[in-house]
C-alpha cells in the first residue's frame, strides 16, 4: 500500500468522519483513496473551493462531533495558516496533512522537501504551540494517522502530519490491525447542566470539555481573545489568560506528546538526528559509518513539535557531536543548536534525495564531524 | 431605575431570550442598521416555530460579525470572509442543522467572495443574511466593493471611483435559489423574508441596505443615523422579480428593493450530507 493509501485508511480506522480539501500535488491520492471509501464509513467528503475553505469546513465539522481533516501540500498549507490559528483559538480538535514538496511558491510539484516544518510551527500569526508528527514509511502514515487524531482529541488542538512526496508515494507492505487493536480517543465532553456550560474552562491540565453543536448549549465561541465563557474580552489579563492556556496545554504535557526513536545514542560520539523519508538515508549512513568502527547512534523525530528539547539537551552532553540532514537548508537544525547550547557542535547537511546521493553526503557530514569536531 | 430597565425586569423583552443578556449593551453605534436586522431575525426565528437548539448562527468578522455574540444560540464567530466555509462544514457534518450565516458585505462579498459563490453553486442549503452598509465600518470607514462610485470613505476622499458589486446579481448568477433586498427600516416586509430565505431549501440571500450612521453618514453628509434610515426607506421602490441586473446602487440615488429571485435548481447531494438527501441525479 502506498503511503497517501496508507494515511486514508488510517483516518478512516481513527474515526475520521470528514474531510475537505482541495486538490494539490502530490496531496491527491489521499484524496482519491478516501473519496472512494467514504460513503462506507458515514464520513462526508467534500472538495472546497481552495484550500483555505477546506480547512475552515473542517473546523466547522469537528463541532458537530465528527473526527476532521484535510490534506494539501505547501502552497494549500501556505493558504490554510489563518484556520490554524482559528483552530487553536477555538481548540478545536482536528488533523492536517502536509505532504510536502519543493518550494517556495509552486516550486517543484513533485519532488519531495521539507521546507514547512517551521511553517508547520510559526505558520499563524500570535503565539502558540502545535503538535506536529512525522512519518517515515507507509505503516507510519496509517499508525500516525490514527496517532494525530487521537492527539487531537485529547488536546483539543489541531495536529498535522508533516510527510513528504516520497513517503506519501513509496509503497511498502504493512499491517492494518485489527480494529479492535486500534486505541481510539475522545474529547472531553461536558456533561454537567446546560445552562453552566463554559466551551474554555480551562482546568488543571487546560484542556477544556467541549460540547458539539446542537445539543442545546447555546454556546458562543470567536478568535477574538476570550474569557472561559467563549466571549471576547478585549484585556490583558484576559489576553494572558487564554494564550498562557492554548500554550500550557501543550508544554505541560510535551514529555507524553513527544515520540522519537533512538538506537545506539548511549555511547555515541555523533547522534545523527533525523526524521521523515530522511531517516531512511540516514540509517543507512549510520551503518556503513559503524561499520567503519565509528562510535555512531540514530536519533529520530517521531513528534516533531513539541520538540523534545530535554532529550536532546541529555544527548549533547553525551555526544561530540549532532549531524542533522534534512531535505532543506537548515530548519530543525536550528532547533538542534538551540538544545545542544553549545555543549555539542552541530552539523548540517543537505539531504539531497533527488540525485541518488543522500546517504553518500550525510556519510560525508558523519567524516566531516568526527575530523572537525571535539569527537576527533 | 429607567423605564426601560422596569419595562425589562418586570416582562422581559420579547427578544431577551434569543439573546444574550450578559453582553448587552451591545457595540453597534446610535442609529446603525444592524440592531433593528437582528430584530428582525429574533422576529422570524419566533415566527418559524424552529427548534432553536438545532439552530446556529455564523458570523465573520466586521461589525455585522458581532451577531453571533449577541444571539443566544450555538453560534460560531470565525474569520474574517469564512462564515460560509465553516458554516459549509458544519451543515454538511449534520444535515438537521439550519444554519444561518450572518455577516457584512464587506466579509462576504469581498474577503469571502470566493466562498460566496462556491456555496451559491452547491447550493447548500444555507440562510446568508447580508448587511450591506457600503463601507468597512468596524475598521473606521474604508473603501469597500460595495461602496457607491462617487461616495466618499476614510480611503476614497476624492469619491470612490471603483463600480460597486451588485449583490442580488452576484447571488443569482453562482446559483442562489432566493435572493431578496429591504432596506433596516422595512422590518416586517424583511422578516417575511428572512423566514421565507429561511423555508427556502438551498442557498438563500437577503440583502439588507443598512445605515453606517458613524462612517458612511457622516463622510457623505448624509445626517444622523435615523436620517439615513429614512433616507433609504423613502428612495427605495419595491419591485418584486425585478431583473437582477437592474438592481446596481447608484450614489444617493434610488434603491430597487423586494424579492427578486425564488426558484428549484439542484442542490449538494445526499451522499454528501447535503439538504436534498432523498434526491437522486
Amino acid at each position: 500500500m502506498s503511503g497517501s493509501e496508507a494515511c486514508a485508511e488510517g483516518a478512516l480506522s481513527a474515526g475520521c468522519g470528514f474531510l475537505a480539501a482541495y486538490p494539490l500535488v502530490p496531496a491527491l491520492e489521499i484524496l482519491k483513496r478516501f473519496a472512494a471509501r467514504f460513503h462506507d464509513f458515514g464520513a462526508v467528503y467534500i472538495q472546497m473551493e481552495d484550500e483555505i475553505a477546506a480547512l475552515a469546513a473542517v473546523l466547522g465539522a469537528a463541532w458537530t462531533g465528527r473526527k476532521a481533516m484535510t490534506v494539501t501540500s505547501g502552497p494549500g498549507f501556505s493558504l490554510m495558516m489563518e484556520h490554524v490559528g482559528l483552530g487553536v483559538m477555538l481548540e478545536t480538535p482536528c488533523v492536517i496533512v502536509d505532504v510536502q514538496r519543493w518550494g517556495p511558491s509552486e516550486g517543484i510539484p513533485n519532488k519531495p522537501g521539507q521546507g514547512d516544518m517551521m511553517q508547520a510551527r510559526w505558520g499563524s500569526h500570535g503565539d502558540y504551540e502545535i503538535i506536529a508528527l512525522a512519518p517515515n514509511s507507509p505503516q507510519e502514515m496509517f499508525d500516525l494517522t490514527v496517532k494525530a487524531f487521537n492527539l487531537s482529541e485529547e488536546y483539543r488542538t489541531p495536529v498535522m502530519i508533516m510527510t513528504d512526496e516520497s513517503v506519501a508515494h513509496m509503497k511498502e507492505k504493512m499491517t492494518i490491525p485489527p480494529t479492535a487493536d486500534i486505541k481510539l480517543k475522545r474529547r472531553k465532553y461536558y456533561q454537567g447542566p446546560k445552562n453552566k456550560y463554559l466551551p474554555f474552562n480551562w482546568g488543571k491540565d487546560f484542556v477544556p470539555e467541549m460540547v458539539d453543536v446542537g445539543q442545546g448549549y447555546k454556546f458562543h465561541v470567536t478568535g477574538l481573545t476570550h474569557n472561559q465563557k467563549g466571549y471576547p474580552v478585549i484585556n490583558a489579563e484576559t489576553q494572558e489568560l487564554n494564550v498562557h492556556s492554548i500554550l500550557n496545554k501543550i508544554r505541560l504535557h510535551s514529555d507524553r506528546i513527544a515520540e522519537f526513536d533512538e538506537k545506539d545514542t548511549q555511547d555515541a560520539d555523533v547522534v545523527v538526528v533525523s526524521y521523515g523519508i530522511t531517516s531512511r538515508d540516514a540509517a543507512k549512513a549510520v551503518e556503513k559509518a559503524k561499520a567503519q568502527g565509528k562510535r555512531v547512534g540514530t536519533f529520530r523525530l517521531i513528534t516533531v513539535w513539541p520538540f523534545p528539547e530535554k532529550r536532546i539537551a541529555e544527548l549533547a552532553k553525551t555526544a561530540k557531536a549532532f549531524v542533522v540532514p534534512e531535505m532543506n537548508y537548515g530548519q530543525i537544525f536550528y532547533e538542534i543548536e538551540r538544545c545542544a547550547r553549545g555543549k555539542a557542535d552541530t552539523h548540517f547537511v543537505f539531504h539531497e534525495r533527488s540525485r541518488d546521493n543522500g546517504v553518500a553526503r550525510i556519510l560525508e557530514a558523519i567524516d566531516r564531524a568526527f575530523k572537525e569536531s571535539r569527537a576527533s | 431605575m429607567n423605564t426601560l430597565e422596569s419595562m425589562t425586569k418586570q416582562d422581559g423583552h420579547p427578544i431577551e431570550p434569543l439573546l444574550r443578556m450578559d453582553r448587552i449593551p451591545h457595540i453597534w453605534c446610535p442609529g446603525c442598521g444592524i440592531g433593528t436586522t437582528l430584530n428582525a431575525f429574533v422576529a422570524a426565528v419566533n415566527k418559524l416555530d424552529v427548534d432553536r437548539d438545532k439552530l446556529c448562527v455564523v458570523s465573520g468578522i466586521g461589525c455585522t460579525g458581532r451577531v453571533a455574540g449577541y444571539i443566544k444560540l450555538d453560534s460560531f464567530h470565525v474569520l474574517h470572509g469564512r462564515a460560509i466555509p465553516f458554516a459549509t462544514g458544519i451543515k454538511l457534518s449534520h444535515p438537521e442543522l439550519n444554519v444561518v450565516v450572518f455577516s457584512g458585505d464587506g466579509d462576504l462579498v469581498s474577503i469571502g467572495g470566493n466562498h460566496f459563490l462556491h456555496a451559491a453553486r452547491r447550493n447548500i442549503n444555507l440562510t446568508v443574511i447580508l448587511v450591506n452598509n457600503f463601507i468597512y465600518a468596524m475598521t473606521g470607514g474604508q473603501v469597500a466593493p460595495t461602496t457607491p462610485v462617487t461616495a466618499y470613505t476614510t480611503t476614497s476622499p476624492f469619491g470612490n471611483f471603483e463600480p460597486p458589486s451588485n449583490i442580488p446579481q452576484l447571488a443569482e448568477a453562482a446559483g442562489a435559489v432566493y435572493v431578496a433586498r429591504w432596506t433596516a427600516l422595512h422590518i416586517r416586509r424583511l422578516t417575511k423574508s428572512i423566514v421565507e430565505a429561511f423555508r427556502k431549501p438551498g442557498f438563500a440571500v437577503v440583502e439588507v441596505v443598512s445605515p453606517c450612521s458613524m462612517y458612511y453618514s457622516r463622510l457623505n453628509r448624509m445626517g444622523e443615523g435615523i436620517d439615513m434610515m429614512k433616507f433609504y426607506h423613502k428612495n427605495s421602490v419595491i419591485k418584486h422579480g425585478e431583473p437582477t441586473e437592474n438592481l446596481d446602487i447608484k450614489f444617493q440615488k434610488q434603491i430597487i428593493v423586494g424579492k427578486f429571485v425564488d426558484r428549484e435548481r439542484p442542490a449538494i447531494l445526499g451522499s454528501s450530507g447535503g439538504p436534498d438527501a432523498e434526491a437522486e441525479p
